[in-house]
C-alpha cells in the first residue's frame, strides 16, 4: 500500500473520528466535521532524521513524508524553504530580546505561502487524475493556483470577490485562468465555490481538496524549525484569515515532536487579524469557544473572511499553547508595513502589517514577553497591495538634473532638521 | 411556487441523491422537520444535541447566513432559496 499512499493512511474526520478512503472529499458524512490526513508516523520517523533533510534540495518538499501526496511531487517542486531573518532592528523598535522574520513574501512562484498550499494540492489533484483545479480565493491563492496550473498544464477556475487590489487580479489573469469576480464578499465567494463543487467534479483546492492542501502550511513551521537549528520558537505569531495556517503551523510543531526532530518545549502560537475582519480574535477576547460571524471591512483584504472555516481549531491552539489573539485597525496594519520596511527591508502586503502590528501589541501587554524570542509569520508580498499603502508611503521629490538644485535639497533638508531639533 | 432546498453532498444519500427538493414550511425549523418526515436521519445531521444547527453547518437564506438572521427561526416564503453547505471550506 505504500507505493500507492505514500505515507497517508486515511481520510478522519477530526470531530468523530469516522474514516474515509483517501480520496477529495473534506467533510464527514455523519457529522459534518473537517477530514483530515492521518500519516503512518512510525514509517515517517524511519525516514525523517535531521541528517537525511538536511541532505535534501532546499525545497518544501524536504519534509515530504509528512505531506499528503503518493508518489514525487509534481508541481511546485522549488516551493519554499524562505529566508528565516533575524530582525534586530525591528526587535530593537518592538521591544522584544529576539525577532525572526519567515519571509514568504518571497516564496515562489507567486510570492505568497500559498504557493506550499497549491503545490500539495495540485501534485495529489494530478495524482488523483483531475484536469481541472479551482479555488474560492481572496487574491494570493488565485495567484498561486493560476501559476501553478500553467505550469503543470491544468485548466484553472479561480473565485475571487470583485473588489481585490489590481495587482492580484493581474497576477491572475496573466496566466490565462479564468478568472471569476463575484460581487460580493469573500464569504459569498466561497458559499458559491461550496456549491459549484458539488455539481462539477474539478478538484477544488480549499474545498473538496482541502484536507491535502492543507497539509502544505505545515512546512512554514518545519522551516522555521530547521532554520532555528531544529528547536520550536518559543513565541510564533500568523496572520489568520480561515485559521488554517495558524491550526498547521500547530500541528507541524507537534508532529516535529513525534517524529523525533525537534525536543518537546514550552511554545506559543498566537493569532493576528484586522479589526475590521475579527471573528476569531474577538471571541478569544470574549472568552467564548466559537465566533460569530462577522461581515469584512478592512484593507487587509487577504484576510477578510467574515466565516473562518478554521476559527473554533484557532481557538482551540491559543487555549492548549497559552498563547493570545489580538487585532489591529487599518492605521496600524499600514503602520506595521511601514515599519517591517524600514527596520527590515522587506516589504509585506497587508497581513504583514497585521502581523507586527499585533505582535507590537502582544508585546507590549506582556503577552509576548520582553526576555523572550518570537517568530513573525510574514505570508505575502507588498508589490501585491500597493493600493493600500500607495498614498502613505510619502512621495519622490522632483527637481531638474541640476546639481545646484539637488544642493539646495539638501540644504533645505538640513535646515529643516535643525528647525526640528 | 414551493422554497427550494439545496442538499449538500454528504447528505445527498439521504435524499436519494436529489440535489434539490422542496418544501412549504414557513421558517428553517419547520423546514428541516419537513425534511426529516420525508427523509429520515437528516435532521440529527444538522442539529446538535441541544437542537441548534451545528457547529460545521451553514444554512443560507437567498445567498444570506442564517445566523445574521433569525437562525433557525428566520422565515421562508414561496419562491425562497434554502441552501445547506458544510462551514469547512476555503481559506
Amino acid at each position: 500500500m505504500v507505493e500507492q499512499q505514500g505515507y497517508m493512511k486515511a481520510l478522519c474526520c477530526r470531530e468523530c473520528g469516522e474514516e474515509y478512503p483517501l480520496e477529495a472529499r473534506h467533510v464527514c458524512e455523519l457529522c459534518f466535521g473537517p477530514l483530515e490526513v492521518v500519516y503512518d508516523y512510525e514509517a515517517a520517523k524511519r525516514k525523517m532524521t535531521r541528517q537525511t533533510i538536511e541532505g535534501r534540495p532546499q525545497s518544501m518538499w524536504r519534509y515530504a513524508e509528512l505531506l499528503p501526496v503518493a508518489g514525487e511531487p509534481t508541481v511546485g517542486r522549488e516551493v519554499g524553504f524562505t529566508p528565516l531573518v533575524k530582525a534586530d532592528r525591528l526587535a530593537k523598535r518592538l521591544g522584544i530580546r529576539e525577532l525572526w522574520i519567515k519571509n514568504d513574501a518571497v516564496n515562489y512562484p507567486t510570492l505568497s505561502f500559498k504557493d506550499r498550499v497549491v503545490s500539495v494540492a495540485l501534485s495529489r489533484a494530478r495524482e488523483m487524475g483531475f484536469e481541472v483545479v479551482a479555488c474560492a480565493s481572496t487574491g494570493n491563492l488565485a495567484n498561486s493556483v493560476a501559476a501553478n496550473a500553467a505550469s503543470a498544464g491544468l485548466t484553472a477556475f479561480v473565485f475571487i470577490p470583485n473588489d481585490l487590489e489590481k495587482g492580484k487580479v493581474v497576477n491572475s489573469l496573466i496566466y490565462n485562468a479564468n478568472v471569476i469576480g463575484i460581487k460580493g464578499h469573500y464569504d459569498e465567494v466561497n458559499r458559491l465555490c461550496a456549491e459549484i463543487a458539488g455539481k462539477h467534479n474539478w478538484a477544488f483546492v480549499n474545498v473538496n481538496m482541502r484536507p491535502y492542501y492543507a497539509e502544505g502550511s505545515k512546512t512554514q513551521g518545519f522551516e522555521i524549525m530547521e532554520q532555528l537549528g531544529w528547536k520550536i520558537p518559543r513565541h510564533t505569531v500568523v496572520p489568520m484569515a480561515s485559521g488554517s495556517l495558524l491550526t498547521k503551523i500547530h500541528k507541524s510543531y507537534q508532529e516535529a515532536v513525534k517524529v523525533g526532530l525537534v525536543e518537546e518545549s514550552e511554545y506559543s502560537v498566537h493569532g493576528a487579524q484586522a479589526t475590521g475582519c475579527s471573528p476569531i480574535s474577538q471571541a478569544f477576547k470574549q472568552g467564548q469557544d466559537f465566533f460569530k460571524p462577522v461581515k469584512p471591512d478592512t484593507i487587509a483584504k487577504s484576510l477578510a473572511i467574515g466565516t473562518p472555516a478554521d476559527g473554533f481549531y484557532a481557538l482551540k491552539v491559543f487555549k492548549e499553547t497559552a498563547a493570545a489573539s489580538d487585532d489591529v485597525t487599518d492605521d496600524e496594519i499600514r503602520e506595521g508595513i511601514k515599519l517591517l520596511a524600514e527596520t527590515e527591508g522587506i516589504f509585506a502586503e497587508t497581513a504583514g502589517g497585521v502581523t507586527v502590528g499585533v505582535a507590537k501589541k502582544l508585546i507590549a501587554s506582556g503577552a509576548i514577553p520582553a526576555d523572550d524570542s518570537a517568530v513573525l509569520c510574514i505570508t505575502g508580498n507588498g508589490l501585491k497591495t500597493l493600493d493600500a499603502v500607495e498614498n502613505h508611503a510619502g512621495s519622490t521629490r522632483e527637481i531638474a538634473p541640476s546639481l545646484r538644485e539637488f544642493e539646495s535639497l539638501l540644504d533645505s533638508d538640513k535646515e529643516l532638521a535643525a528647525a526640528t531639533q | 411556487m414551493p422554497v427550494n432546498i439545496r442538499i449538500p453532498t454528504p447528505l445527498r444519500k439521504l435524499t436519494h441523491d436529489e440535489e434539490v427538493v422542496e418544501t412549504s414550511a414557513e421558517n428553517i425549523g419547520q423546514a428541516i422537520a419537513d425534511l426529516e418526515t420525508r427523509y429520515p436521519g437528516i435532521e440529527e445531521r444538522l442539529l446538535d444535541e441541544s437542537g441548534e444547527v451545528r457547529r460545521f453547518v451553514n444554512v443560507y437564506v437567498n445567498e444570506e447566513d442564517i445566523r445574521f438572521l433569525d437562525n433557525k427561526d428566520t422565515a421562508i416564503k414561496d419562491g425562497d432559496e434554502v441552501s445547506i453547505i458544510p462551514a469547512i471550506a476555503g481559506g
